[in-house]
């Protein structure tokens, strides 16, 4: 069961949410997918929404698994000083970018912002140029000069990663402007977070977006912090995906930790983006495991709450469910989980033997004509 | 060859667009009432576009600063060529981050990956009684920024040659209209195509002071000339078109013949422009110059209103001669 409750004795604009217990094997219902709001409002609710089979499903996992294993990765590297380098990691959040990436082509594109190399891994990054990026190695995909909060691989539809809250949605909407010029199909992803929200640019983006139809899913992991600062105690609504209905645009607030919620509205708003109909603001509910910035202090989260997320952790929620109803066998998720740690592995090895950029790079790519020296 | 043609500034720009767009579908137009259904343009250098290429190309845009330079960054990656219009030089300051941390940076930051061939056109300048947030130029901000390039022409037949460059180039260029030079006509050849960037005019040969300027300012310097021949100086007035990246060979040549040099910006004096050059000056030809470099620019303080603070604000030409005549003292 999707729900979300108020809090009791909350002041007016800042109802307090807890996420419901999600019964993942349950069967669910239309009904099961409207979202109450505290005021008694229903949000808009889809009908004859898309199912993921268990092709869908598996593949899901596979991204979620190598978005984790990645991270895992990167952590360690850190730990063991091999890496030097901010990260922000979006452990507990995988089934937003993993259903998403599963349901875009290849030519479909994304702008993400500093936690944003989930996004790059589930869209299936090569992750060898990715690991020698973020060790600074001339063979990193931007040559060791944007790092992890720039990481760029337009082969993959990965157009730009942001170290500015907000400025995902703004330079989304000019890639879906020129999808439109050129008459192609092709949809933009911008993911931003709930803080991005209440920043001026996420107001112009969605205004202008609508105005223009442009095909953009502007995609909202609302993890409840804007780095320490919680959700309710910095926003004006309870829910981020009532401000659609101010840019004419359809809102859903989505379970983000659920690849079926996921799936139903991911596909919807592709469809509107490619019928030509315009965007859509998916606001996927989440919970963050590791903080704003790695080593970051928890101290402004509630204990029980971060408890409570991390014993529904969506990943091995998502296995469980595979093996119980029968989408895949454990011989089939062990070879998965084998092939996506041997591609680290080798992924690391590469980034850490690949040589550090000449310093001749600083006169190159600030124009395309290089710097006289 | 062809006779010259007698237009403005405001006509040379639109020949410009008439012109790039015409030959280039990629190139498009995107800004607050930029169709002509909302006028063409603050001051018209947008009209036609939209009845002759359509509505689809040519975009009249919400009053929203970063949304505007977000999707001409956007359709920049993608292939287009964008002309995105910012009013006034001061409204830039509501899309920064655009500009600076991204149009700017994406090419570098992305390892050459990605680019962002789009040209801002902006218009400023005092003498109109447009006050504190209307007037300023802030091309140091911008030449403070690696990754953008700095244009601003002084005549008709640059402005065209200039924007054609700037529409062209595969980098971001801001492209600035001093309210002066979209008034004063001249003449431009009916063929007048791209003016390199990064390339300074000689606009009057001299031998005893080298006078750098750009924009509105050039006009005034213009201006002085009559007083400086009057007070027997020969001033090289060069017209620097891009202030960055800026042609330091054209000048260090003029300074070491003339062994003195001025830079003249509408700009605040203070770690403006004028700073660079006079220091780039005095690294290289140190040994040369008969006097310190001079630097006149505005006092600093915010553009004011009324008539007589704004005339005082700005460098005028009779200013411009004494700061010559000291040099030669």
């Amino acid at each position: 069961m999707l729900c979300y409750t108020a809090g009791p004795g909350s002041a007016p604009g800042a109802a307090k949410y807890r996420r419901g217990a999600v019964d993942l094997a349950g069967s669910r219902t239309d009904s099961d997918r409207q979202i109450h709001q505290p005021s008694g409002d229903t949000m808009a609710v889809l009908s004859n929404v898309a199912k993921p089979d268990s092709a869908a499903l598996v593949d899901i996992y596979r991204r979620m698994l190598r978005v984790e294993r990645n991270d895992d990765a990167i952590r360690a590297s850190l730990r063991r000083g091999r890496l030097q380098m901010p990260y922000y990691s979006a452990r507990g959040q995988e089934v937003i970018p993993a259903t998403i990436s599963h349901l875009l082509t290849q030519d479909d594109q994304i702008c993400t912002i500093y936690r944003g190399i989930q996004d790059m891994v589930a869209k299936d990054m090569p992750l060898k140029p990715l690991w020698a990026e973020i060790a600074g190695r001339i063979d990193g995909t931007c040559k060791g000069k944007g790092g992890p909060m720039h990481l760029t691989y337009p082969d993959m539809g990965i157009m730009v990663t942001t170290g500015i809250v907000g400025s995902s949605m703004p330079i989304a909407n000019g890639l879906a402007w020129a999808a439109q010029l050129d008459g192609s199909k092709r949809v933009v992803v911008a993911y931003f977070g709930d803080g991005a929200s209440n920043i001026g640019a996420f107001h112009e983006s969605l205004n202008m977006a609508s105005a223009w139809k442009l095909p953009v899913l502007f995609v909202c992991a609302n993890n409840g912090f804007a780095e320490h600062t919680r959700y309710e105690d910095a926003t004006s609504v309870d829910f981020i995906a009532k401000r659609a209905a101010g840019y004419g645009m359809p809102g859903y607030t989505v379970d983000g930790n659920d690849p079926d919620d996921m799936y139903a509205h991911v596909s919807a708003a592709i469809e509107r983006a490619r019928a030509g109909e315009g965007p859509t603001l998916l606001e996927c509910k989440t919970f963050r495991f590791l903080g704003h910035v790695l080593g970051d202090d928890d101290f402004y989260m509630d204990k029980d709450e971060k408890a409570a997320a991390m014993a529904a952790d969506p990943l091995p929620a998502l296995r469980a469910r595979l093996i119980a109803e029968g989408h895949a066998g454990e011989d089939d998720l062990a070879a998965i989980q084998a092939a996506i740690e041997a591609e680290i592995t080798e992924a690391q090895e590469f980034g850490f033997n690949s040589p550090l950029p000449s310093l001749d790079e600083l006169r190159r790519d600030v124009f395309a004509e290089e710097m006289p020296a | 060859m062809s006779e010259k043609i007698q237009m403005n500034g405001i006509q040379a720009i639109n020949a410009a667009m008439m012109e790039a767009m015409a030959a280039d579908p990629k190139v498009l137009v995107l800004g607050e009432d930029v169709g002509d259904r909302e006028g063409g343009g603050v001051t018209g250098t947008m009209k036609g576009l939209s009845s002759k290429f359509g509505t689809e190309r040519v975009k009249s845009t919400p009053i929203s600063e970063q949304a505007i330079m977000g999707a001409a960054i956007g359709a920049a990656m993608a292939g287009y060529k964008p002309v995105a219009e910012i009013m006034m030089m001061n409204f830039t300051t509501v899309c920064m981050d655009m500009i600076v941390n991204h149009a700017a940076k994406l090419r570098f930051m992305s390892g050459g990956q990605t680019s962002v061939p789009l040209t801002i056109r902006t218009l400023t300048g005092a003498g109109w009684q447009t006050a504190g947030q209307h007037s300023d130029f802030f091309e140091g901000w911008f030449a403070h920024t690696a990754g953008i390039k700095v244009v601003a022409g002084s005549n008709p037949a640059d402005l065209k040659g200039l924007l054609l460059s700037c529409i062209d180039d595969p980098d971001p260029c801001i492209f600035i209209e001093g309210g002066m030079t979209l008034f004063v006509p001249g003449e431009v050849a009916p063929d007048q195509g791209p003016i390199p960037l990064g390339k300074a005019n000689v606009v009057v040969p001299g031998s005893d002071v080298t006078i750098v300027s750009w924009s509105s300012q050039v006009l005034r310097c213009q201006m002085a000339l009559q007083g400086l021949a009057e007070a027997g100086i020969s001033a090289e007035l060069i017209d620097l078109r891009t202030i960055s990246p800026w042609d330091r060979e054209c000048v260090l040549n003029s300074v070491a013949k003339t062994g003195r040099a001025m830079i003249v910006h509408e700009a605040v004096r203070s770690f403006g422009p004028g700073a660079e050059i006079a220091a780039t000056i005095n690294e290289e030809l140190f040994g040369q110059l008969k006097k310190p470099v001079t630097r006149l620019g505005a006092p600093q303080c915010p553009v004011p209103f009324a008539k007589v603070l704004e005339d005082a604000y700005i460098i005028q030409p009779d200013a411009i001669v004494a700061a010559a005549k000291a040099l030669m003292d």
